[in-house]
């Protein structure tokens, strides 16, 4: 089991808890994790679910969160000549962003094999349902999550896939760009723009710095 | 063990959605072609959506969340992933008693 299946493990179990308070059954919990199989959405979902669930505006903020999939899905996909044209569609489907992460960060090693990639995703996606239902069953037992700090384990994730992304300055202008947007949208935007606002300030960012070294050349 | 069919419908429409943007660059790159410059733009998608997810809460939640994402950015340059993480949770649960 890879560590990214471990760290998922916490944050399952706050999503099935958090999603039980909401009075979402066990089942429906289940079902929403092994269906969309996108946290950052499904934990967006339980922020603005109403009785009864309103299918427009749910879908609607799925859409929005997730996407940056369609970025990933891009990147990712110009890196697996080694899967079959069915296999590439069927490994798109388990792209949750540290899957996606974890195989870019791969393929900048190494060849991206199937085998490879199904050995991180299939275990992750299991342990992903497994641990919405455990928290859905468990959800009073567990206290305050934010009072252990689990919260915070998705950023932790987060902030350490994204160090492996470093090249160098021009990296650096990237990822400045990208926070500084991504701070300034989310205080003055709702919603979740602020994640296309900080993709879009790195990509501006990537292409100027690009330039600037043609142009040094 | 229920399921109510307003859920359902809001599940599978969360599910459509999702799929769409998982396949959708697929497809994307079926009609672009890549060049240099795309693939600039490319690579820098990942470091800067990564980036993105995380800013709000390593820079603009507390100092609580500020000092638990430089604890684990330090201890992930000489730690794997795992350790990292812990250490986050750790710092951020103790900074939030004391903040």
């Amino acid at each position: 089991m890879s560590p990214l299946t471990v760290a998922v493990m916490p944050i399952g179990l706050v999503f099935g808890a958090v999603a039980a308070t909401k009075g979402l059954s066990s089942l429906e919990i289940v079902l929403m994790s092994a269906l969309v199989f996108a946290g950052g959405s499904q934990f967006v979902a339980l922020d603005i679910w109403t009785h009864p669930a309103s299918w427009a505006a749910l879908g609607f903020s799925a859409l929005l969160v997730n996407i940056r999939h369609l970025l990933m899905s891009a990147s990712i996909g110009t890196k697996t000549p080694a899967f079959s044209g069915p296999s590439r569609y069927a490994a798109m489907l388990l792209l949750a962003d540290e899957i996606w992460a974890m195989a870019e960060v791969r393929a900048g090693e190494t060849r991206l094999t199937p085998a490879w990639y199904a050995g991180l995703a299939v275990p992750f996606y299991l342990v992903w349902i497994m641990a919405g239902l455990a928290g859905s069953l468990a959800g009073a037992f567990l206290g305050d999550p934010k009072a252990l700090g689990l919260d915070f384990a998705f950023p932790a994730v987060f902030i350490v896939l994204v160090m492996g992304f470093w090249k160098g300055r021009e990296t650096g202008a990237v990822l400045a760009a990208s926070a500084a947007a991504a701070v300034l949208a989310h205080q003055f935007l709702p919603g979740v723009w602020y994640i296309a606002a900080g993709a879009a300030a790195g990509v501006v960012a990537a292409l100027f710095t690009g330039e600037r070294q043609e142009a040094c050349a | 063990m229920t399921v109510d069919p307003h859920t359902l419908l809001a599940i599978v429409a969360m599910a459509f959605a999702t799929v769409l943007t998982r396949l959708g660059g697929l497809v994307l790159i079926r009609f672009m072609t890549i060049g240099p410059k795309q693939k600039q733009a490319l690579e820098a998608i990942p470091p800067a959506v990564l980036m993105a997810v995380i800013a709000p809460t390593a820079l603009a939640t507390g100092p609580a969340e500020t000092i638990a994402a430089l604890a684990t950015a330090l201890v992930a340059t000489r730690l794997p992933l795992l350790a990292a993480v812990a250490a986050g949770v750790i710092v951020v649960a103790v900074a939030r008693v004391f903040g």
